[in-house]
This record gives C-alpha cells, sequence and structure tokens, in this order.
C-alpha cells in the first residue's frame, strides 16, 4: 500500500466515508462530522500511520485534506510514491 | 515499602535533580521502574543517580528545559520508540518567588507561568497521546497548598499554581474516558534545601501554623506520589492532595 493510499485510509476510516469522496473540497468548511474530537482522531491516526508526532500549530491546521497532506508531508513522508 | 508497586511502569518525572522532584525519583526508583528522570542541566543528576546506582529501577536521564518544547517532544518521541508508552508523568519541574503585589516581577511572573502551567501543560497534551493509545496512565501534577488557599506574599506564585489545578482537574474530565487518571498534590510547607535556604531563621515561628509541628519531608510527599503512579489508586481521579500536615496559611 502507497503512503497515499494509507493516508486515504485513515481519512475514509476516521469520517466514515468512501476514499472517492476525497479531495481538496473535504474540509471543516464541508464535512459534517468534522469538529475537534474527530481532529484529533485524525491526527493521532495519521501519527500511528506514519510513526510521527505532530507539534500543537500542526495539530490545530488538520482543517482540511490538502492541509493535512502538506502537514504530513512536513514530516518527512512521502505522498507521492 | 512493596517494591513492585510500579512493575513494567515507564515513568517520567521532570525536575528530578533535587528537592521534592529527587525524593520522587528515589522513591520510585525502590520500584521495578522504568524512569526517565529529567533535569534541566547536564551533569544535575550526577549525584543522585550515583547515589541510586545499585536500584532495582531502569534510570534513564533525559536533559532538557522544560519550557523548550521541541526537546520535549523529542524526549516523548524517544520514549515512545524505546517503549511504545508511557504509564505515568510527574509533572514536578518548578519555580518560586516570594512577592507581595506591589513588589511583583513582572518578567519573572511570566516566565514562572510559562515553567509551572503552560510547559506543565504540554506535557500532559504529549504525554496524553501516548496514554491515550494504551487507554491507561497516570499524571500527576506536584501543586502547592498555597494554590488553593491563598497566601500573603507569593500571589503570582501562588496564582501559577491555581492554574495548574484547574488545568489538573480540567484534564482529569476530558481524559476519564481514556482511563487516564490526572491528579495534583498540593505539598505544605517541606524541608526541602530550597525552603530552608529561603526561610533561614523563620522556621520557629511558622512551626505554629502546622498542626503536625513539624516540616514535612520530601519523601512525604514522594509517597503520595508513588501512590498516585501505581494501581493503588486505580479509581482516583480529579483530586488535588494536599499533603500538609494539618497547616494552617
Amino acid at each position: 500500500m502507497s503512503n497515499l493510499d494509507k493516508f486515504n485510509s485513515v481519512f475514509a476510516e476516521v469520517f466514515e466515508v468512501e476514499k472517492s469522496e476525497l479531495g481538496s473540497d473535504f474540509s471543516i468548511d464541508n464535512v459534517d462530522n468534522w469538529d475537534s474530537v474527530t481532529q484529533l482522531s485524525l491526527v493521532s491516526d495519521m501519527e500511528d500511520e506514519f510513526d510521527i508526532m505532530s507539534d500543537s500549530e500542526d495539530i490545530l491546521e488538520f482543517k482540511s485534506y490538502d492541509a493535512a497532506k502538506a502537514i504530513v508531508a512536513k514530516y518527512d513522508i512521502n505522498l507521492n510514491d | 515499602m512493596i517494591s513492585n508497586m510500579l512493575d513494567n511502569k515507564v515513568c517520567l518525572i521532570t525536575g528530578s535533580g533535587k528537592g521534592i522532584g529527587r525524593a520522587i525519583l528515589e522513591v520510585f526508583s525502590a520500584q521495578n521502574a522504568t524512569i526517565y528522570a529529567n533535569a534541566r542541566k547536564e551533569g544535575d543528576l550526577d549525584e543522585v543517580l550515583e547515589h541510586l546506582k545499585k536500584t532495582k529501577a531502569e534510570i534513564i536521564p533525559v536533559y532538557f528545559d522544560i519550557t523548550d518544547f521541541a526537546k520535549v517532544k523529542s524526549c516523548i518521541l524517544q520514549i515512545k520508540k524505546a517503549h511504545k508508552k508511557l504509564d505515568v508523568l510527574v509533572n514536578n519541574a518548578g519555580m518560586v518567588s516570594y512577592e507581595i503585589l506591589g513588589m511583583i516581577n513582572f518578567d519573572k511572573f511570566r516566565e514562572m507561568l510559562e515553567v509551572n502551567l503552560v510547559a506543565p501543560t504540554y506535557l500532559m497534551q504529549m504525554a496524553s497521546k501516548l496514554m491515550i493509545r494504551q487507554s491507561y496512565g497516570s499524571i500527576i501534577n506536584i501543586s502547592s497548598k498555597v494554590a488553593t488557599e491563598g497566601v500573603k506574599g507569593q500571589m503570582s506564585y501562588s496564582a501559577t499554581k491555581g492554574g495548574l489545578n484547574a488545568a489538573t482537574l480540567s484534564a482529569a474530565k476530558e481524559l476519564s474516558s481514556n482511563h487516564i487518571r490526572v491528579n495534583a498534590i498540593a505539598p505544605g510547607m517541606i524541608g526541602s534545601e530550597r525552603l530552608k535556604n529561603i526561610m533561614e531563621d523563620k522556621f520557629e515561628h511558622k512551626m505554629n501554623d502546622i498542626g503536625f509541628g513539624r516540616l514535612g519531608t520530601p519523601e512525604e510527599v514522594a509517597q503520595v506520589c508513588l501512590f498516585l503512579a501505581s494501581d493503588l489508586s486505580s479509581y482516583l481521579t480529579g483530586q488535588i492532595i494536599e499533603v500538609d500536615g494539618d497547616l494552617k496559611l
């Protein structure tokens, strides 16, 4: 499974959606169950999946699919392979 | 003291080079635990480690300033890599000042807020990440009797510790569903070197305010800490435990 597949699986599991629904418009503004609790589980599941530990500022910025991608990439996880 | 109270538990104690923190390190060391002992400066733990070299616990010194978040994080990562878990966090490191309202040094007050409240909160955040994964953990914040009752001449210090008490109570509520206990210990007048140096010559007069008629010892605080760290306190959370020999402030 590629890193991007793993990344998408975490999203799909946390938000209980199909991977096909994920994309640039998947964000806190238009996903009903995206609140601080799901955001924290999203971060925590990403940390487990990629064995990273996010800084507090990054946790606060996990507000969209694209933002999450950029943050995870910051921790040297290549999502393009 | 039963020596298996912390069997296989991984603990992190901040500020363990002297005073109450050192006593906590010593008391925990008599148990079968893995202890990450923090102190600010390299070498600050040399003496206590020499003293504890025959102990059954595994002690790993970790030197960093708790207000340096990057260093705190790398310590938590080090623990995660080595053990995949953290069972006990003792937020002990702190600073103290003695100033009446009109004499408060606000730069010092800000620094004290950082050390006594902001950094311990960050440590709770980081530690709870590991604890949540295992649905288990005990966080112990070392507060002060002056935080619950107030005292003349320590307004800024008492405010920082009052904040820590409130953080303890809120964290206990947030983390109870993850089976993480969060409690604070509020020591009264403890005969640590720090207090002795500051209060020199004033003890006699203060002794009248203590029901037990004597200062507490760092070990007496550490033993309560051991109780909170161990499974003997498995159903206890959100408590501020005063260890004060009936001190009236």
